[in-house]
């Protein structure tokens, strides 16, 4: 029996996630997609890293936000570098679009979970192919699915109700911009790991960009936020 | 015994640069019953000559769905031909696991003439005795391509394989310049007009042809006979008086008739 479980012999790899980062959101809007993310990386509880850029290029066609394991993550950009310079090299014309990334990603995710060794990761993928828009989210074990917005960890709860409050197919970019600053803000107050310093990138059929990091304006004089124990006491 | 003395296995070369065996496998391609391949932007159109080998037995499948974006028709030895459709059976699959999206056709044939290529480069091995005529639709439209034993692999816009397939490539040369903008139901036309070239006066009927065909908003099919049947009377294609135009245009066009011996004096490579 020990034979069976320690068949890797004793080696051990990162099955527990040490940096990682926090909330990625995205929508669609009426030209693309939009991605937005802060650039905290947490050891532990510890905002240990303050500019690590979550939200990346895949080929020509998509945008990958993540969030959880950091190095996990890299590992991942390896993995998709080699796939988009092996399709690259076909140099046939044909190119693997966000469908096919988030697909790949998903088979990526779900086999290592099969391995007992998943890959930390909550993943976002959007894009814009042939005029046609792209959302959709993995988790770690392999979940998957598209969306109009979609949002990991925190932004699930905090982001997500706001979206679906808010969310219209024709947003404009600014619209959109505004939309997500506002999840953002409300992820900032009140995750405790994420950090003022996000990025936000935009994906349509003309290309993409992706902004450079900048803050948000807070508020921290609510009186909710100065005294958080009115009305709930018996509470901690 | 033997033809000559470098032709004993696939990798000798003879003085002239030629590979006999890789040359006797595409011998036995234009041996196997025609088959033919046409496309317009939208759509492919592959058709093949059924024969029987003998009077008691049914004809060999000779056309073969991969996937819904992808068919081929095969003409040679008809049990390579299905190893063959079964790999590339197989990649389709694994594509669309992967990915969830259809495998670019460029990127199969590669990869099939590819396998056909290493055994020509391995003295253990036999080189594949089919040709393979190749439909498919993907992001870059619809194509055609032709895959030969040699690993050799070219795109067209129309083509023919198989015995007496001379008369169909005539038949093709003379109007391909109009099939890219031909309509689904006027391919299967000249697919039926080019496949009675090959028959040589013989009487085109349903069982004697099999149609399939692939296009935008229509996964690869095989057309049940009734339809052939029906579109043969329409067209009023089926005439056996129309053989003489066909053996005078055959006659022309020169080559391979009948498949029998034929003298080579180029390598066929360039087939």
């Amino acid at each position: 029996m020990d034979s069976l479980l320690s068949s890797e012999g004793d080696s051990q790899r990162t099955q527990y996630p040490y940096v990682t980062g926090t909330s990625v959101i995205g929508i669609k809007y009426k030209d693309g997609v939009l991605m937005a993310a802060d650039m905290g990386g947490s050891y532990g509880s510890t905002i240990r890293y303050k500019s690590v850029e979550r939200i990346k290029q895949i080929g020509k066609h998509s945008l990958l936000g993540a969030s959880g394991e950091i190095s996990d993550f890299q590992e991942i950009l390896k993995y998709l570098d080699d796939l988009i310079l092996n399709d690259k090299m076909w140099d046939d014309g044909n190119s693997l679009g966000p469908k096919e990334v988030h697909n790949y990603l998903t088979r990526v995710m779900y086999n290592r979970r099969n391995k007992f060794d998943p890959l930390w990761n909550s993943l976002i993928i959007g894009g814009v192919k042939n005029g046609h828009k792209y959302l959709g989210s993995v988790s770690m074990i392999g979940v998957h699915f598209e969306d109009d917005h979609v949002a990991t960890g925190f932004g699930n709860h905090l982001a997500r109700p706001i979206l679906r409050e808010e969310w219209r197919e024709d947003l404009t970019f600014e619209e959109g911009v505004k939309l997500l600053e506002k999840c953002m803000r409300n992820l900032l107050y009140r995750d405790r790991s994420a950090v003022n310093k996000l990025q936000i990138a935009k994906i349509t059929d003309e290309g993409m960009t992706i902004s450079q990091p900048y803050s948000l304006k807070t508020f921290w004089n609510f009186a909710a936020f100065e005294n958080p124990t009115v009305g709930a006491e018996g509470s901690w | 015994m033997f033809r000559n003395q470098y032709d004993t296995d696939v990798t000798t070369w003879s003085p002239a640069g030629r590979l006999f065996q890789v040359e006797y496998a595409m011998e036995a391609v234009k041996q196997g019953s025609a088959a033919i391949g046409l496309r317009s932007k939208t759509h492919v159109v592959l058709a093949c000559v059924n024969k029987a080998n003998s009077e008691l037995s049914s004809h060999q499948k000779k056309i073969f769905k991969v996937d819904d974006h992808i068919g081929v028709a095969i003409a040679g030895l008809t049990a390579d031909g299905r190893v063959l459709s079964r790999y590339m059976r197989s990649e389709c699959i694994n594509y669309g696991y992967t990915y969830e999206s259809p495998l670019p056709v460029g990127r199969l044939v590669v990869q099939l003439a590819d396998k056909a290529q290493v055994c020509t480069q391995r003295s253990w091995k036999r080189p594949y005795g089919v040709g393979l005529l190749v439909a498919g639709l993907d992001e870059s439209g619809a194509h055609l391509y032709y895959n030969c034993p040699s690993g050799n692999y070219f795109e067209y816009q129309a083509f023919a394989i198989g015995s007496r397939s001379q008369a169909a490539k005539t038949y093709l040369e003379r109007k391909f310049e109009k099939f890219t903008g031909s309509t689904r139901d006027d391919l299967i036309k000249d697919a039926l007009f080019a496949i009675r070239e090959t028959l040589q006066g013989e009487k085109l009927t349903s069982s004697v042809c099999t149609v399939a065909v692939v296009g935008v908003g229509e996964a690869f099919s095989i057309l049940d006979q009734a339809t052939v049947q029906g579109l043969i009377n329409e067209f009023e294609i089926s005439g056996e008086e129309a053989g003489g135009a066909a053996a005078e245009e055959a006659g022309g066009g020169g080559a391979d008739q009948g498949g029998a011996a034929v003298e080579q004096e180029a390598a066929p490579m360039d087939i």
